[in-house]
């Protein structure tokens, strides 16, 4: 599904206009963060990236989902066999990406059901389907926001606006539901979440796990894995796989910390 | 891959102006110049009567010792205000019509082009519409309904006619011709625009709405809407304004004035498309307008909601006189500036009555070169007793070569004034675009749902059918406003 080869990124020159909190930090032009990543995602796989801080964990999410400031040097990544680095953020998403946010957006005055109606029927047009049904949209949601545990009532609060931050947390996966993506990458949601939040969260990733879905966790703790099983574990340090393994490598590292390996 | 911000500034500069056309028509224009013959031509080609006329002259001769303001953070060229005809009107309408059937097809086919149908049937059902082509009005629709409610609403040259002791009474009392340099201008050389009385305890049973069409050269369109609504009543009126696509400026000048009796209510609504000019700021309407309500009543209540798209510069301040103790007055603003047009508006509140009240909404949009100031003032007198007042005003800035001021400014003589103020500024972030394309939806759409969410609370306050336009023209403002 997903085929990372040899994935060299580094920080796009510095835009002059607009500079954004979470993105690229500015005067990092040209500084390499991914230094020849290979990686495989089948269906049916839940691959955990973990790593210390600045090992580009995040920016390799944020560069499957197609957020600007990056520049690719070499290599190439494929999705369904097609070339993802050559669609846009909103042509990948129709086609089934999803990136699930360390800090999700606040949007004041739109409503969460207004985006999540968009974003479907943005979804069903590149799909060659007619826009959904009002009723039809409102049950699918309704249904979702339950199984989050969350007030219906935040359907029409604006997009995150006001939410805690475990609330957007639990919004992001809200979202996965609805839109139903086949490759979700989750960048640390397991940040900033109380217990019960983390459980809440942890069900919904659960109900997205398929044959046909795939699931990349980057996350910085074991903490996850308890409730999200995964089929592979990967540590990412500057820039580089460092090593992979099975769910038992996420408990080394429990242990033993990053160092052993970033020495290596 | 995907758009950087250079994209987006030139994907913001390729907007297009919908009600540019021009109606090829013969019309009655006198030649360009102001004189006090001309004040005379005007008052005689309307059959005015002697009072009006002095008025004028009197207007005029004010007017000729004034100074046009430059405190605005605008910047034009100096007006020469001898090269503006001051009367223009279609000659098909030398003696008005009696029935839409008389009014000439081309100036139909005009307002069907923008979407304003005049034949009754096609009517959005409760809106009765007056339309104002260059100088004159050219039909008020659903007429009788009205009459029947005892609502007055005509063009403002008939009511002089037909009502002159209301039009005498009250016209100039919320601004007088020596108020400053454009409404004084405006009073002398004024042509046509609304008349609307609603007598005592009446709630209007229609939304009330006027469309104004600059069309000829070289030409200034001054028009004076009065609007009075008596003891206990209620109306809502919206006006809407088009012009078309010209290389040189043209001068807007009007003057609003409302007057709400003891329990009155009027709620005005303004969606303003004036040609904005094109992208390197040539061409454009200046947009120089004197709006005020005068809340003179007791518990009386005046609502101004805007949204201001268009013209190469706007100066106007929408204002409320709250006299009556009691009374409200509220101003709910979108203001957009693309490309090089530059806008300088707000709103005054002013305190006089007892327990009176205020609140200001202003929701101000910046793109491309776009420059924007809010004004505004609050105004607490000695006698206005537990005045209060809610300020909010909010900046969006898109791209990085557009500008956002705020020039608050608050004067209160009575201790138990209770004022509130929050501004903001922003910028669409690349984080709210980059999430909202990670949910499949295009930059396109990401920034107009941005935009419109900015909008809201301003655009709650719209008649429902108006809404949905002025969505959909905030839509077309920022077309390509990121790629």
């Amino acid at each position: 599904m997903l085929e990372i080869t040899n994935l060299h990124a580094q920080l796009a020159p510095a835009s002059l206009n607009e500079q954004s909190s979470r993105g690229p930090a500015p005067g990092g032009e040209g500084k390499k963060i991914l230094q020849g990543i290979t990686l495989a995602v089948k269906p049916g796989e839940v691959h955990a990236v973990m790593g210390p801080n600045g090992s580009g964990k995040s920016t390799l999410a944020h560069l499957l989902a197609g957020r600007e400031g990056y520049t690719v040097t070499e290599g190439q990544v494929r999705y369904d066999g097609k070339d993802l680095l050559a669609l846009s953020p909103e042509e990948r998403a129709c086609d089934g990406v999803f990136l699930g946010f360390q800090y999700p957006v606040e949007i004041p005055g739109v409503s969460n059901l207004y985006l999540l109606r968009t974003a479907l029927n943005a979804k069903r047009k590149r799909q060659g389907l007619p826009e959904i049904d009002a009723m039809d949209f409102l049950a699918w949601v309704k249904e979702r926001v339950k199984q989050m545990k969350m007030d219906i009532a935040m359907l029409h609060r604006g997009v995150n606006e006001g939410f805690s931050g475990g609330e957007k947390k639990r919004n992001e996966i809200l979202q996965m539901l609805v839109l139903e993506p086949r490759l979700m990458i989750l960048d640390e949601t397991d940040s900033g979440l109380d217990i019960d939040a983390l459980k809440i969260v942890s069900e919904g990733i659960n109900l997205m796990r398929s044959p046909q879905r795939a699931i990349l966790l980057v996350t910085h703790y074991q903490r996850l894995l308890d409730y999200v099983k995964p089929d592979f574990v990967h540590v990412l340090a500057r820039g580089r796989i460092v090593k992979s393994g099975g769910p038992e490598l996420a408990l080394e590292l429990e242990q033993k910390g990053y160092g052993w390996l970033e020495a290596a | 891959m995907s758009a950087t911000p250079k994209d987006l500034e030139n994907l913001l500069k390729r907007r297009e102006y919908a009600a540019g056309f021009s109606t090829d028509i013969e019309s009655e224009t006198v030649p360009p110049g102001l004189s006090e013959d001309v004040i005379r031509f005007i008052s005689a080609r309307k059959g005015e009567p002697d009072w009006l006329l002095e008025w004028r002259l009197k207007a005029y001769r004010r007017w000729l010792k004034m100074v046009e303001p430059r405190w605005a953070h605008v910047h034009y060229p100096r007006i020469d205000y001898q090269a503006i005809s001051y009367y223009s009107r279609p000659k098909s309408l030398a003696e008005r019509p009696k029935s839409l059937d008389e009014v000439d097809p081309k100036l139909l086919e005009t307002y069907k082009k923008l979407g304003i149908p005049l034949k009754e049937q096609e009517r959005l059902a409760g809106v009765a519409m007056d339309v104002v082509f260059d100088s004159v009005s050219v039909a008020t629709t659903f007429k009788d309904t009205l009459k029947k409610a005892g609502v007055i609403f005509c063009p403002i040259s008939e009511a002089i006619r037909e009502h002159p002791d209301l039009v005498r009474k009250y016209l100039g009392t919320v601004v007088p011709f020596g108020d400053n340099f454009y409404a004084g201008l405006n009073s002398a050389v004024f042509t046509d625009g609304s008349f609307v009385y609603v007598p005592k305890g009446v709630r209007c049973p229609m939304e009330l709405s006027t469309y104004f069409r600059i069309n000829e050269r070289n030409t200034g369109q001054f028009e004076r809407t009065l609007i009075v609504a008596d003891e206990g009543s209620y109306v809502s009126y919206l006006e809407g304004c088009t012009a078309p696509q010209r290389d040189e400026n043209q001068l807007h000048a009007a003057v609003v004035e409302l007057v709400a009796l003891d329990g009155a209510q009027i709620k005005y609504s303004t969606v303003q498309n004036w040609y904005p000019g094109d992208e390197e700021g040539r061409g454009g309407i200046y947009n120089f307008v004197t709006k005020r309500g005068d809340c003179r009543g007791r518990a009386s209540k005046i609502s101004w909601t805007q949204v201001e798209t268009g013209s190469a510069i706007t100066w106007k301040y929408p204002s409320c006189i709250l006299r009556g103790d009691d009374s409200v007055g509220e101003f709910y603003s979108v203001a957009v500036t693309n490309n090089r047009q530059q806008a300088d508006t707000g709103t005054k509140m002013i305190h006089v009555g007892r327990n009176t009240r205020s609140t200001i909404v202003s929701k101000g949009i910046s793109a491309g070169h776009g420059q924007q100031s809010y004004r505004g003032l609050v105004r607490v007198l000695p006698s206005a007793q537990n005045a209060r007042n809610y300020t909010q005003c909010d900046s969006l800035l898109i791209g990085g070569s557009c500008g956002a001021h705020t020039f608050p400014y608050t004067e209160v003589r009575n201790p138990n004034a209770h004022l509130e103020h929050e501004a903001t500024t922003s910028k669409i972030g690349e984080d709210q675009l980059f999430y909202c394309r990670s949910r499949g939806i295009s930059e396109e759409d990401a920034v107009s749902m941005i935009v419109n969410g900015f909008c809201k609370q301003v655009f709650k306050e719209l008649p429902m059918e108006f809404a949905v336009e002025a969505q959909k023209l905030l839509s077309v403002s920022l077309e390509g406003a990121v790629g």
